[in-house]
């Protein structure tokens, strides 16, 4: 983390705003994603965290505030666009079609030569892509329809992941899984990281978040409830999620004061 | 080189089909849990062909089934154009209408205004590609159901055809004309039909040594040798065994081989291209399709104009048929008809599954049944409610089919 473009993040959220109708769910959200950072999104359920992904990849429309991708402001207003600017999201509903199988849903949108598939090609992608994930899908050429939960997850991971992108969005990825796919997981989203790429994490499981992320972004109710570093404690995580215990909303009130004036370092610290 | 682990075999739960009894097992797992594919129709069609040949053998001599054939091209078309719509889980109310505008236009543009032919059929067509636009572009901008808009463009182009052809009622085709020909006599040469008949089973064979080529350079485990002659010899078999027999009468129709061509056209657009796999993830799962990049509106438009332009070509080729344009072309039992072969076919009315074969299958199953009773000189009355029972079954055994792959975790 000591490249100079390191400074400008990859994506920086000001003041995003969601309204529908009377309700507000996201209310002036500010988020900074760096490369290779991982960037835990906790909160309870109505948080706004679904919300704040589905604007991110396209799918819903903000209705105020500025994103900017590397540096640029952008309006994302359709799936394709985000797809198009580096954005993969693995959604908590999977987005995947029953009715066609695992390459062609892998390679849905992105089909390997569109006028003469090349299923050979699209096929052993698809093996090795689950090969790196340790991915325990027994056929690739079974429709989704046949898998469990965990291979669905797995194959919407893939999916995301296929297309080389900037940022990747996992909507709770490690929900339906496994001991050993959790694990698999988690070090994928490092080797992501790695690689020098973004990811946004949103699950409920502390453990997973604490054990990858470098920063962890807390939401509660539609507005921005304080940032933590990987070594918070359980409690902390909680109260601030649940806005309970005073010691924590104060530490909370430190903590963000923290980390505007002084992004980088405060993170190394 | 058995030690290197292929690809698609590395996971011991999976059961490796090899050869003919893996094939045959693999098939019986598939009908078992309700993946049906084309036999109910082979089942249907030997039944039909058994019933009416005893009731009446003419049914089975080779110039009827020749007649057949030159029948069923045209709703064939029409049928294979409702496929792309039923796929997107949409349906297409309107296509007899359509079908009857179309004539309608050749008629005027080319016995009235004396347009060449060739002209005339563009026309048509274009008349097609407008109208399916119009029905995408509503469900598009306002959200109306297929199902209301083309109710609505039922009425609508069924009164357009009604004033198309004024005062007069019908226009009379000339005879010696290429369109009446094709659609009335034109039969395929012996050695040309039989020609044509070896390419099915040869190209499936060229392209299943292609296959297991690439697949083996890619490690990928390889379909079966023996499985891939038997499919290719056996299909050769039975389009030879066809040909000769309509070779003892008439013939081969031409203007059903073109048919032919064109549903295996759309086949390969369906199964081997970027837009057939988008029609298909539209029809399983529209959000899915979205979130993947997938323009859904375009793609019901292309295939919203895609089914009314064959619906066009089909009446085109009707109105060849009867070397005439008339009031009644188009309406009546067309609509019905074209839809009932796509389901019987196999196309799911509840999209995301089907082929452009379906189409070519269920048009058999319904104009034999409709040259059957015909023979049998039973009232149009009877041969309604016996038709309208056979599109019921077919919904039934596709529902039935439908929740049975639910449960078996099929799609």
């Amino acid at each position: 983390m000591t490249a100079a473009d390191d400074a400008t993040p990859i994506l920086r959220l000001r003041g995003v705003t969601k309204r529908f109708g009377a309700v507000t769910a996201l209310d002036s959200i500010d988020l900074d994603v760096h490369r290779g950072e991982v960037v835990a999104l906790v909160g309870d359920n109505g948080a706004g965290k679904s919300t704040l992904v589905k604007i991110l990849s396209g799918v819903h429309a903000k209705t105020e505030g500025s994103i900017e991708f590397m540096g640029e402001e952008v309006q994302i207003d359709t799936p394709s666009r985000a797809i198009e600017l580096g954005i993969s999201t693995v959604f908590q509903d999977l987005a995947l079609c029953e009715n066609l199988d695992v390459v062609a849903n892998l390679f849905l949108g992105q089909e390997v030569n569109p006028w003469r598939l090349n299923e050979i090609e699209m096929e052993v992608r698809a093996w090795k892509l689950l090969g790196e994930l340790a991915a325990r899908i027994p056929s690739v050429r079974e429709p989704i329809a046949s898998l469990s939960g965990g291979q669905r997850q797995t194959v919407a991971i893939c999916r995301s992941l296929l297309l080389e992108p900037e940022i990747i969005m996992l909507d709770e990825p490690t929900a339906a899984l496994g001991v050993a796919q959790t694990a698999e997981v988690l070090n994928l989203v490092e080797r992501v990281r790695d690689r020098g790429h973004g990811v946004i994490l949103i699950s409920h499981n502390m453990d997973d978040v604490r054990a990858v992320a470098d920063r962890i972004v807390v939401l509660r109710l539609g507005r921005n409830n304080g940032t933590f570093g990987p070594e918070a404690t359980h409690e902390e995580l909680v109260a601030a999620i649940t806005g309970g215990a005073d010691n924590s909303v104060s530490r909370r009130a430190r903590k963000s004061e923290a980390v505007p004036a002084s992004a980088e370092g405060g993170e190394g610290a | 080189m058995s030690d290197i682990q292929k690809f698609d075999r590395a996971d011991t739960r999976v059961r490796a089909d090899e050869g003919l009894g893996g094939a045959v097992r693999g098939f019986v797992d598939r009908m078992r849990s309700g993946d049906l594919g084309v036999l109910p129709v082979l089942l249907g069609l030997i039944l039909i062909a058994i019933v009416f040949s005893s009731l009446n053998p003419v049914f089975m001599r080779p110039a009827n089934l020749t007649n057949l054939l030159f029948d069923a091209a045209a709703v064939g078309l029409i049928s294979l154009g409702v496929v792309f719509v039923l796929l997107l889980g949409e349906i297409d109310l309107s296509i007899g209408s359509m079908s009857g505008v179309a004539s309608a236009i050749l008629g005027v543009l080319w016995v009235n205004a004396g347009v060449p032919w060739p002209l005339a059929l563009l026309a048509a067509l274009a008349a097609g590609a407008v109208t399916g636009f119009v029905y995408a572009s509503l469900l598009n901008r306002f959200g109306m159901p297929s199902f209301v808009s083309t109710l609505a463009g039922l009425l609508a182009l069924l009164g357009l055809q009604l004033y198309l052809l004024g005062n007069s009622g019908s226009i009379n085709l000339p005879f010696q004309s290429f369109p009446i020909r094709f659609g009335q006599t034109m039969v395929m040469p012996g050695w040309l039909s039989y020609l044509l008949a070896v390419i099915p089973g040869a190209a499936i064979f060229a392209f299943g040594l292609q296959t297991r080529t690439l697949r083996a350079q890619a490690n990928l485990s390889v379909p079966s040798m023996s499985v891939l002659i038997v499919k290719a010899a056996g299909l050769n078999a039975i389009i030879l065994l066809a040909v000769w027999y309509l070779n003892q009468g008439r013939g081969v129709p031409a203007m059903f081989v073109f048919f032919v061509v064109i549903v295996t056209g759309m086949e390969y657009v369906l199964t081997r291209t970027q837009f057939g796999r988008s029609i298909l993830a539209v029809g399983g799962n529209r959000e899915a399709a979205r979130r993947a990049g997938i323009n859904v509106k375009h793609i019901r438009i292309y295939c919203f104009m895609m089914c009314s332009a064959f619906a066009a070509f089909g009446g085109v080729l009707a109105a060849s048929r009867l070397a005439s344009a008339s009031r009644q072309a188009g309406t009546g039992d067309v609509n019905l008809n074209a839809i009932a072969a796509a389901v019987i076919g196999g196309t799911s009315l509840f999209g995301g599954r089907g082929s452009a074969w379906s189409a070519l299958l269920g048009v058999l199953v319904i104009q034999a049944i409709s040259n059957g009773l015909t023979l049998l000189n039973l009232s149009s009355s009877l041969r309604y409610m016996i038709l309208g029972a056979v599109l019921a079954i077919a919904v039934i055994v596709d529902s039935l089919a439908r929740q049975s792959r639910a449960s078996h975790g099929r799609a």
